[in-house]
């Protein structure tokens, strides 16, 4: 029955082809914005260490105090040196790692006649483990190398396949910015978005970064942050010793905390940290701390582009309209056969049976006009960098369970919209369409 | 002639479902159409703010250190030996060196007060730093005061926060920190010590971001004395001369290359022009504006059509009552009035509920994204749109249905 229904469907739609056409317009469009507008909001808002987010959170420090801090009474975003190495002496974590962004160059050797700029973190030994950086050579760096301030570097693979043509290169020698490094490790591709590690810089949507180097390394060279640095009130610094005592915030801590008992130890210990502060007279104020995982860290920090969220609430409107505007159509379309269905209903026809084939017949429009949806999705992420930084456009993607979705969403409207038309299309009255025609 | 509305009002009840779909459509469709023209109109506006910058001519250079290891003074050598060379450039009239330029992007701002106590910050300005060439090289207009002698340029190293005595500010600026005109003169304290004197101001000069904190702040911006001998890096703002903008690109890294080789301008973007910083800088607002276009165009369509086809549904339904008013006496006219009447009616009802649904949605924008309220001029020109647009789509059936001849009374049970 259902492939015969279907059949009286696709037989309909030919029927009134403009009405048809109008239907399917619809239904395409509003598919199409909804599912363009979600794929950039999908891959924008999404969980970028789903099996790690819930244990690993970002302390923050409020060493700026009630007249200087951030709009709501909220600490900084990162943490200047003093705090950041504080928290690292204390070790009140079982994993713990400081970072911030360096610029290093690779100096030219051989054939290469230009120096290369790379984008760089300068992390502590626990960074690779904490984040699940996979390697395709070596691994990361000791605590011990941590304390030795070790010239040790990790590269990315597409950097190892620009500088040694992909070969094995742990143990080499790489010069960056004048000064030698040892390579330990080659990472393989590996650049979470959002880059939930690094918010107070980048947005999470920049370039993979080329190489991780030793965090003490980079203070002893002297190496200021090429990403951002906030301050507050009157400065005066000229020395690199005078920056590293500043207010000035610019590194981002990360703990690992496996379990709520250790997270509400870790809440204490910050909280402490702040009071003895206090009692010490750096800060005169109350101790003001936050400890988020990745999540709430994402959510704070806005990681979604307010223009992904209004744009897919608009298109999500769009869609209800073309919804709206479906349900006229379907009823002004299911009501113009009311004498026919009359016929069918003298004939025998139950009420469910009207209620069925006009559902099927719904659900070849919804057909229709997914595979309208489908064709202009596929145009609307192709084009979706008109709309989006390039950063951003080039995360969204048509793949299977987007193409999957753009099906299930417009057969699943369509057949929705249809309801009330074929429930009134199962409630026309035989007789009366008999007697009027 | 008199427009009947009783009988309109009592014919609808019998069709509650198909008014109701149409006025909720036209409801919905001018609560979206006119937030969206209210979010195109924004960033239009956005994208059109002068930046004081003479575009046509200006392009940077972003020039990285390959060594970290360099002294401030080799720095300095260095920065002086570039800008010489770029000035002697045929195609270039003037070079800069700088820590930042204008719709760059994110980008160095500081809070300013007017007494060195003073803890809450009297506003926010965004910082150039720049030689005696700066104004000159940017196309800027110096409204009052003088430029920058060279003997006042001071040398930044990479940890070092200076505040030079004197500072050359932006007219925003100087309205907000001394209304009244009288700027000139006075000083003001920015995230240092020791006062900053203003010598100068120029008129328009946009900040480097462009979010919404820098709108918030739109304009104000402060030129400091500085060459920025960064260890990682320097921009260099140049200024062709007229129409030799493309030549001064070509040549410039050249040169700087000649002088060194041992720094890094990236092959894609190390050289842009203001055509192009001006068009990645203003992304968003352009992404939003071009979406926000195809979706009214779109929907105000779908919507018309839908108008269209129920309509027709209706004609098609009433043929014979309308044959049978026909044959009453009533006039082509009067079927079209009717038909027209209908739609105003409905429409009516759909924009008034549209209103409210379209507060309600920029209510949404303003408590989330802390967006601007929407003027009710929008939700006006919405509802002149969408009642337009009803009675443009009924026109056609409406005309089909006052040609239903007198005859059609007769016909069929």
């Amino acid at each position: 029955m259902f492939a015969y229904y279907f059949q009286l469907g696709l037989r309909s739609l030919r029927r009134n082809p403009a009405l048809t056409a109008l239907m399917v317009m619809a239904i395409g469009f509003g598919v199409a914005a909804s599912m363009t507008t979600y794929s950039v909001f999908r891959a924008v808002s999404g969980n970028p260490i789903p099996d790690k987010s819930a244990r690993l959170f970002t302390p923050q420090v409020d060493a700026w105090g009630p007249q200087q801090n951030l709009k709501g009474g909220e600490p900084a975003e990162a943490l200047s040196y003093i705090d950041a190495t504080a928290l690292m002496r204390a070790h009140e974590a079982k994993r713990q790692t400081l970072l911030y962004q360096v610029l290093l160059s690779a100096i030219p050797t051989g054939s290469r006649d230009m120096p290369l700029s790379l984008i760089s973190y300068a992390v502590t030994s626990d960074f690779f483990s904490m984040f699940e950086v996979p390697f395709r050579y070596g691994s990361g760096w000791s605590a011990q190398d941590d304390d030795a301030r070790a010239a040790d570097v990790v590269i990315s693979d597409a950097l190892n396949q620009k500088l040694f043509g992909g070969a094995n290169s742990v143990g080499r020698t790489l010069d960056l910015s004048g000064h030698d490094y040892r390579i330990v490790g080659v990472a393989s591709h590996w650049n979470p978005r959002p880059r939930f590690y690094d918010l107070f810089s980048t947005d999470g949507f920049d370039e993979e970064p080329d190489v991780y180097m030793l965090f003490n390394r980079a203070i002893d060279l002297k190496m200021r942050p090429s990403g951002r640095n906030s301050c507050r009130g009157s400065l005066s610094f000229t020395t690199w010793q005078g920056y590293l005592q500043s207010n000035c915030v610019w590194i981002t801590p990360w703990v690992e905390l496996d379990s709520p008992a250790e997270v509400a130890g870790y809440r204490r210990f910050l909280t402490n940290y702040a009071a003895d502060q206090q009692r010490a007279g750096r800060f005169n104020w109350a101790p003001n701390v936050r400890l988020r995982d990745v999540m709430q860290w994402m959510d704070y920090e806005k990681v979604v582009p307010p223009e992904s969220r209004i744009s897919l609430a608009v298109a999500l409107g769009f869609f209800l309209i073309c919804l709206v505007n479906t349900i006229g159509l379907l009823l002004a379309k299911f009501m113009r056969r009311a004498g026919e269905i009359g016929v069918r209903r003298a004939l025998g026809a139950t009420r469910g049976e009207i209620y069925t084939q006009y559902l099927i017949e719904a659900g070849t429009v919804g057909l229709a006009g997914g595979l309208l949806g489908l064709l202009l999705t596929a145009v609307g992420v192709g084009g979706i960098g008109l709309l989006f930084r390039p950063q951003i456009a080039k995360l969204a993607t048509l793949d299977p369970s987007l193409v999957t979705l753009t099906f299930a969403v417009a057969i699943v409207a369509t057949v929705l919209a249809a309801f009330y038309p074929a429930w009134r299309a199962a409630h026309v009255q035989p007789a009366w369409q008999l007697k009027s025609s | 002639m008199s427009i009947q509305i009783r009988p309109i009002l009592v014919a609808l009840r019998r069709h509650k479902a198909g008014t109701l779909l149409i006025a909720l459509q036209i409801a919905l469709t001018l609560a979206i159409v006119c937030n969206a023209l209210f979010i195109i109109h924004q960033r239009l506006a956005n994208m059109s703010q002068a930046s004081g910058v003479d575009e046509a001519d200006v392009f940077v250079i972003t020039n990285r250190w390959a060594n970290s290891d360099q002294t401030t003074s080799q720095i300095d050598a260095q920065v002086r030996a570039d800008l010489l060379a770029l000035r002697q450039l045929p195609a270039v009239r003037d070079a800069t060196p700088g820590s930042g330029y204008p719709l760059k992007g994110g980008g160095w701002d500081n809070y300013v007060m007017l007494t060195p106590e003073q803890v809450q910050p009297t506003t926010d300005a965004a910082v150039y730093t720049g030689d005696e060439h700066f104004i000159d090289t940017l196309g800027l207009k110096l409204v009052a005061g003088r430029n920058f002698r060279p003997d006042e340029v001071m040398v930044m190293g990479t940890q070092q926060a200076i505040t030079p005595p004197s500072v050359i500010v932006s007219k925003a600026l100087a309205d907000r920190l001394f209304p009244g005109g009288h700027a000139l003169g006075k000083s003001f304290y920015s995230m240092g010590p020791v006062p900053t004197t203003i010598v100068g101001i120029v008129d328009t000069l946009q900040r480097q971001g462009v979010d919404r904190y820098a709108q918030s702040h739109a304009g104000q911006s402060l030129i400091w004395p500085l060459r920025a001998d960064d260890a990682r890096g320097i921009y260099y703002i140049v200024r062709a001369k007229p129409g030799q903008l493309a030549a001064a690109m070509r040549e410039a890294p050249k040169a700087l290359l000649a002088q060194n080789r041992m720094r890094i301008i990236d092959p894609k973007d190390g050289v842009q022009d203001y055509a192009t910083i001006h068009h990645k800088v203003y992304d968003n607002d352009r992404g939003m504006a071009i979406l926000m276009g195809i979706i009214c165009v779109v929907l105000l369509a779908i919507t018309a059509a839908g108008i269209v086809g129920l309509t027709s549904f209706w004609v098609g339904q009433r043929r014979k009552q309308i044959g049978v008013r026909r044959a009453l006496g009533a006039r082509q006219r009067d079927i079209l009035t009717y038909f027209l009447t209908e739609n105003f009616l409905i429409s009516a009802a759909g924009v008034a509920l549209g209103t409210v649904l379209a507060i309600v949605f920029n209510l949404w924008t303003v408590t989330r994204f802390s967006m601007a309220p929407i003027s009710m001029a929008y939700v006006g020109v919405g509802v002149l749109v969408l009642l337009l647009l009803g009675q443009g789509a009924v026109l056609a059936p409406a005309l089909r249905a006052s040609r239903v001849s007198p005859v059609e009374a007769t016909r069929g049970g």
